[in-house]
């Protein structure tokens, strides 16, 4: 049975693009044939995160035309070959396609693929609609911030009103210390006012900077950092696993790191 | 760093936690777009209800309290509206004026039944 999954949040910015390389990534090393769509006409950006950029030759509007195969425009990750990209047009805008066409075209991949996984624009017109057209599940990404959850429960809203149900919860750039001091809600907080399922806690981590530079999604680093260490957890999640929320609290910094924090707290 | 650390050590206890206020706000900024009110319409909506009310008990202005509240994705208004508690005193302190049976009405009698709209305590009446 294939899963038809969108990744959304409403807010710009909060990692929707991150977890979707990620998690695609993830569920492509525990063998999972998936491909990532990126449904961000005019704005794409899941080909840089996965360092595929160069190889994008046809994307998501070709096919629709009819201008090329679909299998002509799959890009399939070298590193990880159970993984493969649709790309967006970077120069077309967002309408180019319609809810119909995306629909089509995730109901076919669907026959190929264990994941389909479809990235969303941010905010909530065409391209959202586009994007959530074919999906019968959403994950819901947020950071711990007033802005993001408010767009997150719009979202929610609107998901449930085009009826996908199963709605998962990623929180994003969570900073474990300003939790402790109470200056960031925590993921109670955010679970006790979205009322969602969460399936997955992502710290805030520099790495992910570092792995966007390389094009190489963290969850592909030899030494895994705890960011892709918690994407690896989240994607197994998905996939069905019951597997135990990391401590973000345990010290793992250096001894002055930490006599330095105490002070500054 | 160092005023900071001074700043912790003169300041005393934090005030109520940006934390704390986030929650709050968010809670409150969610029920009216969840409910799609915004806080004026649901302040002229607080006013009729008020009103409606009114008409018929007193309401203790002070500890009365309507509000949106959102709990596991619904939302609702909720409304607390305590009674003003007759005061036993009251009474006494007018009742020897209307003793006299030459008492008179500057006005025609109100027509029975039709609740007193305002809190005017006039005795006259």
């Amino acid at each position: 049975m294939s899963r038809t999954i969108v990744v959304t949040s409403g807010k710009g910015g909060v990692g929707k693009t991150t977890s979707s390389a990620n998690l695609g990534m993830a569920l492509a090393k525990l063998g999972r044939k998936v491909v990532l769509v990126d449904a961000d006409f005019g704005l794409r950006n899941l080909d840089l995160l996965l360092g595929l950029e160069n190889r994008v030759v046809y994307t998501a509007l070709e096919v629709i035309a009819r201008e090329c195969k679909l299998d002509q425009a799959l890009v399939k990750d070298k590193r990880q070959p159970n993984l493969s990209l649709l790309a967006a047009p970077q120069t077309r805008n967002k309408t180019a396609i319609t809810a119909a066409h995306m629909k089509a075209l995730v109901d076919v991949l669907s026959r190929y693929f264990d994941y389909v996984l479809v990235d969303c624009p941010a905010g909530i017109e065409t391209g959202f609609q586009n994007a959530i057209a074919g999906a019968k599940e959403a994950i819901i990404v947020t950071t711990p911030e007033i802005s993001a959850v408010r767009d997150a429960d719009r979202v929610i809203g609107l998901l449930e009103a085009n009826r996908i149900k199963d709605i998962k919860l990623i929180i994003n750039r969570l900073r474990p210390n300003m939790v402790k001091t109470n200056d960031m809600m925590s993921v109670e907080d955010v679970l006790e006012i979205l009322s969602v399922k969460l399936i997955g806690v992502i710290p805030e981590d520099e790495q992910v900077i570092v792995s966007t530079n390389k094009g190489e999604p963290l969850v592909l680093s030899e030494k895994l950092p705890l960011a892709g260490t918690a994407y690896e957890n989240t994607a197994r999640r998905l996939d069905g696993h019951e597997v135990e929320f990391i401590d973000l609290n345990a010290p793992r910094d250096s001894f002055m790191a930490r006599i330095q924090r105490w002070f500054t707290r | 760093m160092i005023t900071q650390l001074l700043e912790r050590f003169f300041s005393g206890r934090p005030k109520a936690t940006s934390g704390q206020q986030v929650k709050q706000r968010l809670k409150f900024i969610l029920a009216h777009d969840r409910a799609a009110i915004s806080p004026p319409m649901f302040e002229a909506m607080r006013q009729e209800i008020l009103a409606v009310v009114a008409k018929y008990v007193e309401l203790d202005e002070d500890s009365l309290e309507i509000r949106l509240e959102s709990d596991n994705r619904y939302t609702s208004v909720v409304a607390n509206m305590p009674i003003r508690p007759l005061r036993g005193e009251e009474p006494t302190e007018v009742a020897p004026e209307f003793a006299s049976e030459e008492l008179t009405l500057p006005h025609p009698p109100a027509p029975q039944g039709k609740p007193q709209l305002d809190g005017d305590s006039s005795p006259l009446h």
